[in-house]
Parts: C-alpha cells; sequence; structure tokens
C-alpha cells in the first residue's frame, strides 16, 4: 500500500519539470452575514498544483476549506463573495470565466466529490444510470458509446462485480461502494483534477484505506491531479504528496507531505500532530496521561484583529506576533511557513 | 474463556456483566422467506467500575446494537445483562427507568443528538425533570455544576446548540448525561465527528472525570490509537462477536486475530517514523 520510495522520488522530478495545472493566487472569499457586514473564509489563499499531483488540505472545521473546495469551480453559497485573487486553470482565470465556459470545465476538466455519498446519490435511480447520466450531460453521444464508456468506468473502478453493482440502487451498497461510485461519477468525462471534500469521513478505517488505494491507483492510472480536503492529518502520510494546512482562513503552512507531516515548523501544525495519541506498543507510555491540547478555539470572535490569527492559542509567541501578519518563509524551495519564527 | 481479571488487577466485583447476549434481527422481503441477521453473537464480558472498556470493529460488526441493548433501548433476544448483580433484560418498565438513569449514552454527532429547537438550559435538565425527584432549586444547582464541571461557561445556557461549536456542543452532550450521575457512560463514537485538536480536549475531560468521580466507561470507537490511549481494556469485534480481547499492549504487540491485524493495520498515522511500532 506504500509506494515504495524512490518511485515517489521519481514521481515528484517527474512533476517539477512540469507547468503547474492549477494556480491559485491569493484567493479572498467573504461570506455575507445578516445586514451587510462580510466574513471573510479565505483570506489570501496561494497554492500551486501539478499535474498528477496530490495536495492534501488540512484544516479543521471553520478553517475555509470547504470554501476552498467551492471557489475552485465556483460552485459556492449564494452569500459568498469572492473579493480578491485569481484562479488560473490551464492558463484561464475561472473567476473571470462565463457560466458556460464554467459549465464546460466542471466535471469535463474539473470535478467534485463530496462528503457524504447517501446524499449526492439519487436513491431510486440505479447507479449505473447515475453515471452516464453525468457522461451525457458533458456531451451528447450516441446510445451505445455512453453505455460502453459507462461499463468501461465501472470495470475501472469495480473490478470485481462490475455488472451488479452498476444495476444496484445506491442503498443496496454498502458506505464504501456508494462512494466508489461518486467517485465513478467524478472521473467519468476524464477530468485532469479532482477536488475531494472530505471524501472517507464518513467510512471506518478500513474502508478509508481501500478508498485512498482507489485514489492512488486512478492518480497511477489516469494521471489525475488531486486536492484532497481532510480534518484528519494521519491520513495523508503515505497518500499525499504536498500537505498545505489552513487555519482561519490562511495558509499555515504547505510544502512536501513527508517534511510538513515528519518535521512540522509551523506551531499550529505541530501542536494539532502531537494532540491525536500515538499508536505505540510499548508498555506504559503516556496511556491514559493528558493530550496536549491547543486552548482556546478558532471561531471568528477569538481571532484577533491585528498580528497573527494563531497568536492567541500559540504557546511559542513572541511580541512581534500581536503586531503585524506573518508573510510567509520559505524553508526550501517548495516547503512555506507563515510565521516569524522562520522569517529571516 | 472468560476474561474476568481487569486490567488494575483487582478483585472487584464488576459493575456490568454481560453473558451469551444474542441479538437476532428478522429482515423481512414482500415475497420469500424472512432473512435472519445475528447482530450480536453471544457477546460475553465484564467490566470492572472506574474502569474503560473500548469495544473496536468495522461498521457493521454489532458495536452499536451492543450499546443500544446496555441503554435498555433494545431487547437482546437472548443472554443477560446484569448491571451492579441486578439482570437489567428482564426488568419492567418502572424499574428499568431507574436503570438507565445509571446507564447514559453519548452519540457520535452531538449536534443531531440534541433538539436544535431548544436551548442549551432546556437540554440539560429535561433528564432532571424526567425523573421527577427535584425541585427547581436544585435542578438549578446541579445544572450550574455540571456546566462547571465539563468547562463550559454559564452564558451559553441560553442559546440554542446549534450556535454552539462542536466540542463545546459535545461538551454539552456529557454535562445532559452527568446530571443524572450515572455509573456507566456508553461512549458510542463520541470522539469521531470532532476536529483533532477538540478530541483531545474532550478525551481529557472524559479521562479527568474518570480520575476524580470513577466514572466507568464503554468506548466504542473505530479509532484503535484514541482506543488504545483511553482504555484498561480493548475487545475486538467483527460480525456481532467479540474475537479477541485484553489490555491495549496485548492486542497491539500480538494481535491474535485477523480483524485485529486488519484494524490495526488500517490506523493512519502521521510520519513514517511511528510505521516501527507495528512491525515489531
Amino acid at each position: 500500500m506504500i509506494l515504495p520510495q524512490h518511485e515517489l522520488e521519481d514521481g515528484r522530478k517527474q512533476v517539477q519539470r512540469m507547468t503547474a495545472i492549477l494556480e491559485i493566487h491569493d484567493l479572498h472569499v467573504s461570506y455575507r452575514s445578516s445586514g451587510s457586514e462580510l466574513s471573510p473564509a479565505l483570506k489570501g489563499v496561494s497554492f500551486r498544483l501539478m499535474p498528477g499531483e496530490i495536495m492534501g488540505v488540512l484544516g479543521e472545521s471553520g478553517s475555509g476549506k470547504s470554501t476552498l473546495a467551492g471557489s475552485l469551480v465556483r460552485l459556492l453559497p449564494g452569500n459568498a463573495l469572492v473579493t480578491g485573487g485569481t484562479v488560473q486553470f490551464e492558463g484561464k482565470d475561472l473567476l473571470q470565466a462565463n457560466p458556460d465556459e464554467l459549465q464546460a470545465i466542471r466535471g469535463r476538466h474539473i470535478s467534485l466529490i463530496f462528503q457524504e455519498p447517501s446524499l449526492a446519490l439519487h436513491p431510486t435511480i440505479r447507479v449505473g444510470e447515475q453515471v452516464r447520466q453525468v457522461l451525457a450531460a458533458h456531451g451528447s453521444r450516441g446510445k451505445r458509446t455512453l453505455n460502453e464508456r459507462t461499463r468501461q468506468i465501472f470495470a475501472e473502478i469495480f473490478p470485481e462485480e462490475t455488472d451488479r453493482i452498476s444495476r444496484s440502487y445506491p442503498h443496496q451498497l454498502s458506505g464504501g461502494q456508494r462512494q466508489r461510485v461518486l467517485i465513478a461519477q467524478a472521473i467519468a468525462c476524464g477530468p485532469s483534477v479532482v477536488v475531494a471534500d472530505e471524501p472517507t469521513a464518513s467510512l471506518d478505517p478500513t474502508t478509508q484505506m481501500e478508498i485512498l488505494g482507489v485514489f492512488r491507483r486512478l492518480r497511477e492510472r489516469l494521471g489525475l491531479a488531486m486536492i484532497f480536503i481532510t480534518h484528519n492529518p494521519a491520513l495523508l502520510s503515505d497518500f499525499a504528496d504536498h500537505v498545505l494546512v489552513l487555519y482561519a482562513g490562511e495558509v499555515a503552512e504547505c510544502g512536501p507531505a513527508e517534511s510538513v507531516l515528519g518535521l512540522p515548523r509551523h506551531p499550529y501544525t505541530k501542536a494539532l500532530f502531537q494532540s491525536t495519541p500515538a499508536v505505540s506498543g510499548k508498555p506504559g507510555t503516556g496511556r491514559k496521561a493528558k493530550l496536549p491540547v491547543i486552548l482556546g478555539d478558532s471561531s471568528r470572535s477569538s481571532l484577533p484583529i491585528r498580528g497573527c490569527c494563531f497568536e492567541p492559542r500559540c504557546t511559542e509567541r513572541m511580541e512581534i506576533c500581536k503586531e503585524r501578519e506573518p508573510s510567509p518563509a520559505n524553508l526550501s524551495v517548495s516547503h512555506t511557513v507563515s510565521c516569524f519564527k522562520y522569517e529571516s | 474463556m472468560k476474561v474476568e481479571a481487569t486490567a488494575t488487577g483487582k478483585n472487584v466485583h464488576p459493575l456490568l456483566k454481560v453473558e451469551n447476549l444474542v441479538k437476532r434481527y428478522t429482515k423481512r422481503s414482500l415475497a420469500g422467506t424472512p432473512e435472519e441477521l445475528l447482530a450480536l453473537d453471544s457477546v460475553s464480558f465484564t467490566i470492572s467500575p472506574g474502569t474503560t472498556l473500548a469495544v473496536v470493529g468495522e461498521s457493521g460488526s454489532g458495536k452499536s446494537t451492543l450499546a443500544n441493548c446496555l441503554a435498555c433501548l433494545e431487547s437482546p433476544t437472548s443472554g443477560n445483562i446484569w448491571f451492579e448483580g441486578k439482570d437489567i433484560v428482564k426488568l419492567e418498565e418502572r424499574a428499568c427507568r431507574q436503570v438507565r438513569r445509571q446507564i447514559q449514552l453519548i452519540f457520535q454527532d452531538p449536534a443531531s443528538s440534541l433538539n436544535p429547537r431548544w436551548s442549551a438550559f432546556e437540554v440539560l435538565v429535561e433528564p432532571l425533570i424526567l425523573q421527577r425527584k427535584f425541585n427547581r432549586e436544585e435542578i438549578k444547582k446541579r445544572v450550574n455544576y455540571w456546566l462547571g464541571r465539563v468547562g463550559l461557561s454559564q452564558d451559553i445556557v441560553g442559546r440554542s446548540p446549534m450556535e454552539l461549536s462542536g466540542g463545546q456542543r459535545q461538551r454539552l452532550a456529557i454535562a445532559r448525561a452527568l446530571t443524572l450521575e450515572p455509573k456507566l457512560l456508553i461512549l458510542d463514537e463520541a470522539l469521531s465527528a470532532l476536529d483533532c485538536s477538540v478530541q483531545a480536549q474532550i478525551a481529557n475531560l472524559l479521562m479527568e472525570l474518570q480520575g476524580s468521580l470513577g466514572m466507568t466507561y464503554l468506548f466504542i470507537t473505530h479509532d484503535l490509537a484514541m482506543a488504545a490511549h483511553f482504555a484498561d481494556e480493548i475487545a475486538v469485534m467483527d460480525r456481532g462477536r467479540i474475537v479477541e480481547q485484553g489490555p491495549p499492549n496485548k492486542i497491539f504487540i500480538q494481535p491474535e486475530q485477523e480483524t485485529t491485524r486488519r484494524l490495526l493495520a488500517a490506523v493512519p498515522r502521521i510520519g513514517r517514523g511511528d510505521q516501527s511500532a507495528l512491525e515489531r
């Protein structure tokens, strides 16, 4: 289940030579709440996604990770307002695209997978037909080609029991199988980028692993690039190539997975990883001991008006943190941290 | 094989003793013979006061059916549940209510287990009113005490549960369960829906309450890492049976069953450094 190290290295070298398939620059999104008050959800998020790369986006509830997913394909609630930035896809700014252009991109080039598979599927239509409808909606082809293509997709995702599953209704399938149907819909039109918003949150660990395996295989076979949004840092190790840590709508840390997960630099990332109990078989290693926690919370009312947004909860705060916001500091070519500790 | 000894090693009277518990569901289809589903297949275990038993397993292994049977929400097909020496399976409704007070449940998602149209105060007092034993003064005193105990401030009582954060909501659910001073708390995936940093806060709260009040927990989860951190014993369930039971160290170092090994292999870990713990 783990890619051998040399393969990963090779993959990354290839990635570096190519240009970004998706480039997000200084994205600002706010929600209009009651009255004319604007509450910011994303405050200047920038990153690049390379072809065939898996970018893990890590953040707790309220960090803006779902807003990020929505703004990439401009599927945001009605009260959302993109107040700045660009989303470049293959050289085109999606934020300036007109509805027809967007419709052509959604599904065909960038597709979205949601968290709750039982809500995203129609309960009384066979799942095979639901995948076929996605194909039909994105290009009118003859009946025979449509059916043939649907069968190919199902064979790709469900190598066993292909026909039985495509003839089933959602309620006849397990949670993991339903999630796979959503994946089938997402890849149906051969997109180059898949955005998955917490796709495994409602599944148990064995099924989670299975779904990650499906994603990994699709990446290898179809060269899909992926933005994988989750609140569970542990899911990303051995899976993501890059990890982006969001905190209160800002990028706290972004870099190669092994360096962010193995040696986190930002105080928030560090504290977050320490708060999960480690799996150790050693007798008496701090069992039942208090887990280290991050004091306070990230609700909007507790965010500071000035300075670094993590400052009130940070254990390594300095005087300067209260005064102004840190700008991303480069630790290496691809690893950036927004913290004064690393600013030179 | 009966595991009577507990992790603490003391020879105490068990708080809860479950013997050969069986729950069978019958699924009726429109035509043909009814299908039988064995959700619990002669499950037996004991929990000593002040300890935690974690029940782990994949979805569909019968964990939640077990919780529902123990909380008298469902009646088992056969078998016995001894709570403080009394068999609670055969109790009548009135006596059952007394037992339910002692066994409280906390669910996975506090957003759906708390009434969104009530205020936090109403959520908290409901169990006290239903018991019909307390006057206004006492109810207020208890509510205030437990709010402070779980780390919530007094000024949230007027708010609806939906206006609270996930962590605050789960604290409210815990406070609500504790107002009746139960002896056993069944935590049905009580941490799974929370963010990592909030999980740690709630886990700490539960461990602190166990230390100071001597609470007993049945911790149902699919998070093996948290189970190992939290529990004195771990029981692994697969298709309605407890296939393996023992202290966390044993389960992690020498798993005997295929199910346990599969669950262990699926535990996601941060970084590659921890991998060695499993390969030994």
